[in-house]
């Protein structure tokens, strides 16, 4: 186990090494991307821009330039071009909103999609199969700012039950709830999608395994048979699966739902300074996003080895 | 000897897209306390399905049984599914072909086994697990006690049938089904398997119901043989009858074409020709006459099983040749056999002509 977390911990620094060197360098190469045409204001003279490059160092080769960055990303004293403010500081506002939203949505893909998943896989070729099957393509080729759209024309415009956009912090866990339960579906559906997709595939195999003609044949009740062996067997590739998915989500598919819901977030944080062309957010966000799928794809290995001895023997190595 | 399981007239089909299959068709048989039952035959000869069929494990939506199987007053084929419950693992319990596939790749074996013992027991885990661990011994678990906590992908074939014989035996079931028990395994670990198999029979007084294709199995540890073919009985009686008197061509065809050991060896293994019928459009009359040597113009409708001998006994065979013809003509090179062809000038009873 000390050892699988040390190799993973060298592959995570490798893996941000590489983020960040080519975070940086694709605003080396887009155009308008030089930081001194913005901060030497509207007016700025030649004279004035060099200024500006001398003083932030951006006349200097590429990779002073990233090393000074990296620095200040290290030391928690980056400071956004645009506006000026301490970027980590900002990132720290921003995490909670995110955070509610993408592990709130994660619970409800993970909960409906097991329910989906499992209730069509026992009714394989049936028509309840068959709608779940039909539900699980649309809400997978939906895009979710379309569905997050329509849910607030009817739910907040047309139906008054769910505020349109904002948000309101934990201390208030209604107001909280109120907020994001319309941000949670809209983001949840895809996943929903798919995790119903996969579980199934995962029970109908499961189903016709002889470990669970065993489990029948040594008479358990059909609930135990359900739930220890094949619903037990049928979600280790969904754990495995939604470590990666948090992760992405959380470093970058959150952004379009906070945008459609205007929440305070680190994806709305992203789009601002994007738009921007402002780098020291963007790289930021990008090592977070970066660190985040290091992280839960870890602890996604470490449930999955929990959930499968076969993997504990050879995997952990 | 009192029947423990008295099969009668059995009948399981199951709907396919191609048509309905009849599995298993009109099996009858029982099976006494204490003793070992072999059921041998072909794969698709409706073995396994028979053994699958009396814990209800093939029931299902394009499936339909009939017949009866009482074990005491209950009929396993009426039975509800949650008299069934009562009856599997406790009652009746089963062991599977492959062991490396028959166990819960994600359960501790030991926890395997209490699993069983509680869904029938009112036992404690801890009281449950002593249990385990004593039956792990029994069936000869080095460390029983450490090896209850291991999982099933850290044994061997032979260790987990043994882990599934232990896990069969944990309630104390009056009847063990074993379906090819041994098939998976290798010739030393199917001895001993066997060898354990005999040994609780002798031990616990548990009828056991032997399901498989290997005559040399049958004839090491088989009370009573009970030969299927394509989803019919074609012969039944006696180890010793069957090895030594057998009524059924077929049979003749099995015992033939086992490797021996006690006669000088042939060039080639001697096989059946041809290969079963499909169980969608079985042949007319008698199921095997297509592939029989001996097929004669009587064949082409089916005859019962029935005892030819001048007294009635349990031998029973479904064949037409009476029994002095049958003696006669099994006889293939000093040995019992089934040729492919039927020698010119074999005698022949007027009107028997061959089939063409």
């Amino acid at each position: 186990m000390g050892r699988f977390l040390l190799r993973r911990l060298a592959s995570a620094a490798v893996v941000l090494f590489t983020v960040s060197v080519l975070t940086f360098l694709i605003f080396e190469v887009v155009p308008n991307g030089n930081p001194a045409l913005r901060l030497a204001g509207r007016t700025a003279t030649p004279a004035n821009i060099a200024a500006v490059e001398k003083a932030y160092g951006f006349n200097k080769p590429v990779y002073v330039q990233y090393l000074k960055t990296m620095e200040e990303v290290f030391t928690g004293r980056i400071v956004s071009y645009a506006q000026n403010l301490n970027v980590v500081s900002q990132l720290r506002q921003d995490l909670p909103v995110t955070a509610s939203l993408v592990l709130g949505a994660a619970v409800v893909w993970l909960v409906l999609g097991i329910v989906l998943g499992l209730t069509a896989g026992l009714h394989a070729g049936g028509p309840i199969d068959k709608t779940i099957t039909v539900l699980n393509f649309l809400g997978i080729s939906a895009p979710s700012f379309v569905i997050g759209y329509v849910l607030i024309y009817l739910l907040s415009f047309k139906l008054h039950v769910f505020p349109s956009s904002g948000y309101v912090g934990l201390s208030d866990p209604l107001g909280w709830a109120d907020h994001l339960v319309m941000p949670w579906f809209s983001l949840a559906i895809l996943y929903t999608g798919i995790y119903a997709q996969v579980l199934r595939a995962s029970v109908v195999d499961t189903l016709s395994e002889d470990h669970v003609r065993t489990a029948r044949a040594k008479g358990l009740s059909r609930r135990r048979v359900l739930v220890h062996h094949v619903l037990r067997t049928s979600l280790i590739p969904i754990v495995s699966l939604s470590g990666l998915d948090i992760a992405a989500v959380l470093g970058g598919s959150a952004i379009i739902i906070e945008v459609v819901f205007n929440l305070p977030g680190i994806g709305n944080y992203a789009s601002q300074a994007i738009g921007a062309l402002d780098v020291p957010p963007v790289l930021v966000i990008t090592l977070f996003g970066a660190f985040a799928v290091v992280i839960f794809s870890t602890i996604a290995d470490i449930l999955y080895a929990a959930l499968d001895p076969r993997i504990r023997a050879t995997g952990a190595r | 000897m009192t029947a423990l399981l008295q099969v009668e007239h059995l009948r399981v089909s199951f709907r396919t897209e191609e048509g309905v299959l009849q599995a298993v068709d009109d099996v009858s048989f029982s099976l006494g306390r204490g003793e070992l039952l072999g059921i041998v035959g072909e794969s698709g000869s409706g073995k396994s399905v028979t053994a699958m069929t009396l814990l209800g494990l093939t029931r299902g939506p394009n499936a339909s049984v009939s017949g009866r199987a009482l074990l005491g007053d209950l009929d396993l084929v009426s039975a509800s599914e949650r008299q069934l419950e009562h009856v599997r693992g406790r009652r009746v319990a089963m062991v599977f072909q492959d062991p490396m596939t028959a166990l819960n790749p994600v359960q501790r074996v030991g926890d395997q086994i209490v699993e069983q013992v509680r869904a029938h027991e009112p036992v404690g885990r801890r009281e449950a697990m002593d249990r385990a661990v004593d039956l792990l011994d029994r069936v000869g678990i080095p460390r029983a006690r450490q090896r209850a906590r291991s999982y099933p992908h850290e044994f061997s074939g032979g260790m987990r049938q043994r882990v599934m014989i232990a896990m069969a035996l944990s309630c104390s079931p009056e009847i063990l089904i074993a379906d090819e028990p041994t098939t998976a395994l290798d010739v030393t670990t199917q001895a001993q398997i066997l060898a354990e198999i005999k040994t609780l029979r002798e031990q616990t007084g548990v009828g056991v119901l032997l399901i498989t294709h290997d005559l040399g199995v049958i004839a090491e540890v088989a009370d009573r043989v009970v030969v299927m073919y394509a989803g019919r009985v074609v012969e039944q009686g006696s180890v010793e009858e069957i090895f030594y008197d057998p009524r059924h061509p077929y049979t003749w065809g099995l015992l033939g074409s086992a490797p021996r050991l006690d006669k000088p060896r042939p060039e080639r293994l001697p096989t059946i020709p041809g290969s079963p019928p499909s169980l969608l459009h079985p042949p007319l009359g008698c199921r095997f006459a297509p592939r029989c040597a001996w097929r004669l113009e009587a064949c082409s409708s089916e005859p019962d099983l029935k005892s030819d001998g001048p007294v009635a006994s349990d031998h029973l065979g479904r064949c037409w040749l009476d029994l002095g013809t049958a003696r006669e003509r099994r006889v293939v090179g000093g040995t019992i056999g089934l040729p492919v062809r039927a020698p010119a000038g074999a005698s022949r009873r007027p009107g028997d002509e061959p089939a063409p």
